[in-house]
């Protein structure tokens, strides 16, 4: 299971760089979402994968039985959900009043921070 | 979507989802569930309302700025580590206490409470955010 | 005196800083008269070091120091030998007579404290170059010059010219002070001392170590820059741009004899090496001869002065490498009669200039009635230059006679070289000392009369002395040359010439000398418009040269600037993902470790094809959504499969947390997306897009084939195990996925809530942030507009 798992991932890998390599904003920000996914993922298949059994100790029992999902990547991967929805919530907020004040969504264009006419420094004295 | 029907059940939807948020939330330490979720599915909840009924309407209903909700659950998550401290053992250990309310006895625990936190600011933060993004339009 | 000796030197150390301190003040409260209560530091410090005459005289070496940092054996520590102590004496000496001066000379200039400051910081920094013994603080008080030099060459900050200069001698002598640290690192790591005095016990190893020559070069380097040698030369001309008291200091007697210091304090340690004895008289020769021939040009008084200067630092460099018998006492005499004549001959320039209006000497003339006094110091200091008998100038020349003047080859040249050169410098001391005031009386832009005390004193104390210390030249000897030469040497040396002149060879060459320069002295019009006509035949020297240095530098830093960062994100972003898609792919292949070929899984179920194809499906369309509705609903098709298959796998808490979360992010994408404009194709050419998606493959063949490779190996659950054994026991919980998030791994959760926390204070910010506040914002950017609605 594992072997699909890996080559999914590659492919969630690859489909968010590609995204993220482009011009514009939104394309950018999609890329990112999707980048997110591919990490939880790889988390949870570096984990080992098993079928259907939720980490949850029965009643009865102290320990929880071998055959049980692995609980420790779901624990890292919960928390890492939350903060990249936030982390994605910020982006777009980003991007979207970036577009409002510069009125564009291609970062080409967005050269306040460093100008692409900026005049060369002072070669005299 | 300002519909009739969204604006008829919205109310229903929204306190369903409220108790179930705070129903995930109390039993997530031994069942699927936990602030993460619950705070998620209250913010949700939340949101519909707001879609609903304008976000004014949500901020009356629930009082305090959902970042001051959020800067709460961050103080309670804080406390409820500290507490250790006093208590002799190291950061963010798990301390429970037993009473009885009512012959039945309640368990409690600096954990849950952590997990109070964890849902507060979950709830806050992004009711935050949803909201102010749904303000955008009424502006 | 001896007991409190250290503290009172220490004192002289710090007096100059002191006084450059109270300057401003004194300034504004006693105008240029605050000279005489300035000139107070360096006469106290030059008589504390008078102090100690006697001493070195005797053979003995006044040292002291405190430790600095121990751990590395670095020192604050100096030590006073003959060789120090004339250059402590000469710094303090002309130092004093160079503030009254700059008090008559600057006088009403607005910022006369400020100069004052400037250069009694600069004294500060010349007397420790010369006392220090560790090289640490050789080295900071070196770069120290360096800085003042640079403030004062650039005084008059608001001529393009006087910047220019400043900052080519700055850079010229300040880079070659970081050579000069390259090279005693060297000196140090090869013998392990840290101490100048240290370092002629350690002489033999060091001169036998491999490295020998690199440190040779890189500290010829620092010594070179900074006495202006050949083809390092051009930044002392172009320093005369700084006031007259800034020329006759730095640039006769003091900074630029740092360099010819630094040759005399090694040359007992390295100059009895072929590299030193090849190196010093080629580069110190040809300076020599260029300094004349340039000299000859001007018409401009200090521009004469400021290439003499150079020429007479090649006079130097070369007696001090050239290795013959006389040829250190030669190079230590010269020194300081050059000190004397030099510096008063600067003042004369100076105080012309000041009086007449201008020093162009060709339209000076005839000065000597309006100007007595002056006269006389310019005379005497000329005759002193010119090496005529009684005057110090004249020992120090038959001096140089008799240590060149052999019969070999190499002693032939080098003495043509020097009577060549002796010549013209002969020509052109006349041209200063004496051409402006005799003749007929020529029309100057100023009323020229004689100047105010301050402004002849320096002058006619220095010429005087190098005429008493040439009439008087035992005292002179015992006490200041012969110790002196003691320690350039690195054996006992007694000078003993004397003003009588001794029939014989020396003797001819400085008539051949005197006549030879009297002759270009006569004809110095023409000898001028020769050397016009042959510079301009030889074109642009290396001056033109630092212009099109520093331009190219500026130009190579932004080209690079831009290349690195061309300010688009999109290359950024490219740049990094190349980086990663080596970073995976390299070390896989290059060490051999990929995975083995995987079988493909037979026990997959129908259920969890339908979704990995589904979130296949949702990926494609993200990549292929040509509007806003398609990529959000596409978008949440492959996140809502992603969540199916974590439920599938045993996951339902992240199971439920995506859930929530894609809906939410659709709803905010919903909320937001409607606002922005989603291109329909994405625009990039199809040449790009192959080289996008093959950056994009390799990053993701790279993360699918680390996976594989990772889950082939057997996997350790130690961690997992203690999560499942103690999830109840202690933690009395039975989700051990919510123990480990509260409880066992509580902290980390707290620092990820307060993540979020701040990405909605952040978030609301942005939105908070309106128009008017960028607007200030983007006030700050000058001549930018910033588009915005």
């Amino acid at each position: 299971m594992e072997v699909l798992f890996s080559l999914l991932i590659g492919l969630f890998f690859a489909v968010a760089i590609y995204l993220m390599m482009s011009k514009y904003t939104v394309r950018i920000l999609l890329g990112i979402v999707i980048l997110g996914n591919a990490v939880n993922l790889l988390l949870f298949t570096a984990g080992r994968l098993t079928r259907e059994v939720p980490p949850i100790i029965g009643a009865g029992l102290d320990a929880l039985p071998a055959g049980a999902a692995n609980p420790l990547p779901q624990a890292l991967i919960l928390t890492a959900i939350v903060i990249s929805f936030s982390f994605f919530a910020f982006l777009l907020v980003l991007a979207y009043r970036a577009y409002q004040e510069l009125g564009t969504d291609n970062t080409d264009e967005m050269r306040l921070a460093e100008p692409g006419d900026e005049p060369l420094p002072p070669l005299g004295y | 979507m300002n519909t009739l029907i969204l604006r008829t059940v919205a109310p229903f939807i929204t306190a369903l989802m409220l108790l179930f948020s705070v129903f995930v939330l109390l039993r997530g330490h031994n069942e699927p569930g936990g602030g993460f979720i619950g705070g998620l599915i209250a913010a949700s909840a939340l949101a519909i309302y707001g879609i609903a009924y304008g976000v004014s309407a949500v901020r009356r209903a629930i009082r305090f700025h959902p970042m001051a909700i959020a800067g709460f659950g961050l103080l309670i998550a804080v406390i409820s580590g500290v507490i250790s401290i006093f208590a002799g053992v190291p950061f963010m250990t798990g301390l429970w206490i037993y009473p009885t309310l009512f012959g039945v006895e309640v368990p409690l625990a600096t954990v849950v409470s952590f997990d109070i936190g964890v849902y507060l600011v979950v709830v806050g933060a992004i009711t935050s955010i949803a909201l102010a993004l749904e303000e955008r339009d009424h502006d | 005196m001896a007991a409190s000796a250290p503290a009172l030197t220490l004192l002289c150390l710090f007096l100059p800083f002191i006084a450059a301190f109270l300057a401003p003040v004194l300034t504004r409260a006693f105008g240029h008269k605050a000279a005489w209560l300035l000139a107070l530091a360096p006469a106290f410090a030059f008589l504390h070091f008078a102090s100690f005459l006697g001493e070195v005289a005797a053979g003995e070496v006044v040292t002291g120091g405190y430790a600095w940092v121990p751990s590395f054996n670095i020192s604050f520590s100096w030590f006073l030998d003959g060789l120090s102590l004339t250059f402590a004496l000469l710094i303090t000496g002309i130092g004093t007579l160079i503030v009254l001066y700059s008090g008559g000379y600057m006088k009403g200039h607005p910022q006369q404290g400020r100069f004052f400051s400037f250069i009694l910081l600069f004294m500060g920094a010349m007397l420790g170059l010369v006392i220090s013994d560790s090289f640490l603080m050789l080295f900071v008080y070196w770069e120290l010059t360096s800085i003042t030099s640079f403030l004062l060459i650039g005084f008059d900050h608001e001529r393009p010219e006087a910047r220019r200069a400043a900052l080519q001698a700055m850079v010229v002598t300040g880079g070659g002070g970081l050579l000069l640290l390259a090279g005693l690192i060297f000196l140090w790591n090869i013998t392990g001392v840290t101490q100048l005095s240290l370092l002629v016990h350690v002489g033999d190893g060091l001169r036998e170590s491999p490295f020998y020559l690199a440190a040779l070069l890189l500290v010829l380097g620092g010594a070179f820059t900074k006495s202006a040698q050949f083809p390092f030369h051009f930044w002392l001309p172009n320093a005369m741009e700084a006031p007259t008291p800034v020329s006759a200091y730095l640039h006769s007697a003091t900074m630029v004899k740092a360099g010819v210091y630094l040759l005399m304090r090694l040359n007992p340690v390295m100059g009895d090496t072929p590299a030193w004895q090849i190196l010093l008289p080629f580069f110190g020769g040809v300076t020599l001869i260029a300094g004349t021939l340039l000299a000859l040009r001007q018409t401009d008084l200090k521009l004469m002065l400021a290439y003499t200067t150079m020429a007479s630092l090649g006079l130097l460099v070369m007696l001090t490498g050239f290795g013959a018998d006389h040829a250190v006492e030669a190079a230590v005499l010269y020194l300081v009669a050059h000190s004397l004549f030099k510096g008063a001959l600067f003042m004369v320039a100076g105080a012309v200039d000041h009086e007449a209006g201008t020093r162009d000497v060709t339209r000076l003339g005839g000065l000597r009635r309006a100007m007595p006094v002056t006269f006389a110091a310019g005379l005497l200091a000329a005759l002193s230059m010119g090496g005529l008998p009684l005057f110090f100038g004249f020992l120090a020349k038959e001096e140089i006679y008799y240590a060149l003047a052999h019969g070999d080859p190499r002693s032939i040249m080098f003495t043509t070289v020097a009577v060549i050169g002796n010549a013209l410098m002969f020509a052109v001391a006349f041209a200063v000392g004496l051409k402006p005031f005799i003749g007929k009386h020529v029309e100057t832009p100023k009323h020229a009369h004689e100047g105010p005390v301050l402004l002849w004193l320096g002058p006619v104390v220095l010429a005087v002395l190098g005429l008493l210390a040439g009439l008087i030249s035992a005292p002179a000897h015992l006490y200041v040359s012969s110790p002196m030469a003691s320690a350039v040497k690195g054996a006992p040396v007694t000078i003993d010439i004397s003003t009588v002149p001794h029939i014989g060879l020396p003797l001819l060459l400085s008539i051949v000398t005197v006549l030879f320069g009297i002759l270009v002295y006569l004809r110095i019009d023409s000898a001028r418009a020769a050397m016009v006509r042959l510079l301009a035949a030889l074109g642009p020297g290396p001056d033109r040269g630092f212009d099109h240095f520093v331009s190219g530098l500026v130009r190579l830093a932004v080209s690079v600037t831009r290349f690195v960062q061309p300010g688009r994100l999109e290359v950024y972003i490219t740049a990094s993902f190349i980086l990663v898609a080596l970073a995976l792919l390299l070390p896989l292949f290059l060490f051999g470790e990929l995975p083995d070929m995987p079988a493909w899984p037979r026990d997959a179920l129908i259920q969890e094809y339908a979704f990995l194809a589904i979130a296949l499906i949702g990926l494609f369309a993200v990549l292929k959504a040509a509007d806003r509705l398609t990529a959000i609903v596409s978008l949440g098709i492959q996140g809502f499969a992603v969540a199916v298959l974590f439920l599938l796998f045993g996951a339902p808490d992240l199971s439920f947390t995506q859930f929530m979360v894609e809906t939410l992010s659709v709803v905010i994408l919903a909320l937001v997306m409607t606002r922005l404009r989603l291109s329909p194709r994405d625009h990039r050419p199809r040449g790009q897009m192959l080289f996008d998606a093959t950056i994009a493959i390799a990053c993701g063949l790279g993360f699918a084939l680390l996976l594989l490779k990772a889950t082939q190996a057997p996997f350790n659950n130690a961690l997992t195990e203690f999560f499942n054994a103690y999830s109840k026991v202690i933690a009395h919980g039975a989700n051990v996925v919510n123990v480990i998030i509260v409880d066992f791994r509580g902290t980390d959760t707290l620092g990820e809530i307060a993540v979020v926390m701040v990405t909605g204070l952040a978030v609301l910010a942005l939105i908070r942030i309106r128009v008017g506040g960028t607007r200030r914002l983007a006030d700050n950017v000058p001549g930018k507009d910033r588009g915005a609605p």
